[in-house]
């Protein structure tokens, strides 16, 4: 017998073997922290709401008989004396990507232990996030107040239109929102000294995985509801 | 430290956490700039006035591969092992049964609509 003891990876190794053994042998089924298990299995239950929207919205939008408003034209801005597509929602999209990178590179220094860097680098995604969720009131007041598009109708198109807009859009920035809050309270925290102490930074990590999938969602909405 | 916060720390509650999952800055930001490149692309399409299928390919597709950058390396599922990528992954592929589903019975509730809806004297 060898004396040298065999490593985790080296017993159950990481392929379908691997993932057999984890699911049956009466042992704890994912080999990470709780905290992570449990965020990645609300995010698929988000994943569902967010999912189930985007299918109702793609049912209405083929069932309805009126023509669906030209998004290209509904959501252009007048700058210097041209329409530019859709340049509000790139410069959101732009915003959140970045709110997105910083936040990996605070995981990345959380895993090192470094608590200003990491510290900073959440402030900074969360004020990504305040940017894109003002930018976002600046695009419902100017289609409520300027081009006059409600829940029940609008001058565009199809009525449904302004209904799923408010019910979807309204839907992720709620997430951003709470995004903000739930970044700037773990920033706080890493900043005071908090998992320094507990000489543990993976609480980063799972608030991280938050804000990453707050950011597909924006992927997924800025391509079926904006570009489609 | 406390008997719980000992228990939280115990290598053997989370031996998947390996130090790989460290990775440089580098590769961070040359998959923040992939995101940049493909959402330049879908807005190209937008700009550009492509339209009809080749139009909601190209934003698909782009949409997807941005998806998967975001998941595969900002959320790790890339070094996570199958157990928890197959949990996470595959439940989500409902959604697109049910896509699918809306997606046929649509053309068929349209046809209807327009049939009834030409038959009602305005």
């Amino acid at each position: 017998m060898s004396s040298q003891p065999v490593s985790f990876e080296e017993s159950v190794p990481d392929n379908l073997k691997g993932l057999v053994s984890d699911w049956s042998s009466d042992v704890q089924t994912f080999k990470v922290r709780w905290s992570k298990a449990m965020m990645w299995i609300f995010l698929v239950s988000d994943t569902f709401i967010f999912g189930s929207f985007l299918s109702a919205y793609m049912a209405v939008r083929l069932t309805t008989t009126e023509p669906w408003p030209n998004t290209s034209e509904v959501f252009a801005l007048h700058v210097g004396g041209a329409d530019i597509p859709l340049l509000l929602i790139a410069i959101m999209t732009f915003i959140l990507i970045s709110s997105s990178g910083t936040m990996a590179m605070a995981v990345t220094s959380g895993y090192k232990k470094q608590r200003v860097r990491t510290g900073v680098l959440i402030l900074l995604t969360a004020l990504g996030g305040v940017a894109f969720v003002g930018m976002q009131m600046f695009e419902w007041s100017k289609l409520i107040f300027e081009e006059g598009i409600r829940p029940w109708g609008n001058d565009f198109g199809a009525d449904q239109f302004g209904g799923f807009f408010f019910m979807i859009t309204g839907f992720h920035g709620l997430h951003v929102s709470i995004g903000v809050i739930y970044l700037t309270t773990i920033a706080v925290r890493v900043l005071q000294g908090r998992y320094d102490r507990l000489d543990d930074y993976q609480i980063v990590e799972v608030a991280g995985l938050y804000w990453h999938f707050v950011d597909l969602v924006w992927i997924f909405i800025f391509a079926f509801f904006y570009l489609w | 430290m406390n008997e719980q916060e000992k228990h939280f720390k115990h290598p053997s509650f989370y031996p998947g956490d390996a130090p790989e999952t460290e990775h440089p800055f580098s590769l961070y930001i040359s998959v923040w700039i992939l995101l940049f490149v493909f959402s330049g692309f879908s807005y190209m399409v937008d700009y550009m006035n492509v339209e009809g299928y080749l139009r909601w390919f190209l934003v698909t597709v782009f949409a997807f591969l941005k998806a998967g950058l975001v998941v595969g390396v900002f959320m790790h599922m890339a070094w996570e092992r199958m157990a928890l990528l197959y949990a996470i992954t595959l439940p989500p592929l409902f959604l697109l049964a049910l896509a699918g589903i809306l997606a046929v019975d649509g053309s068929f509730i349209y046809y209807i609509r327009d049939l009834f809806m030409s038959l009602t004297p305005s």
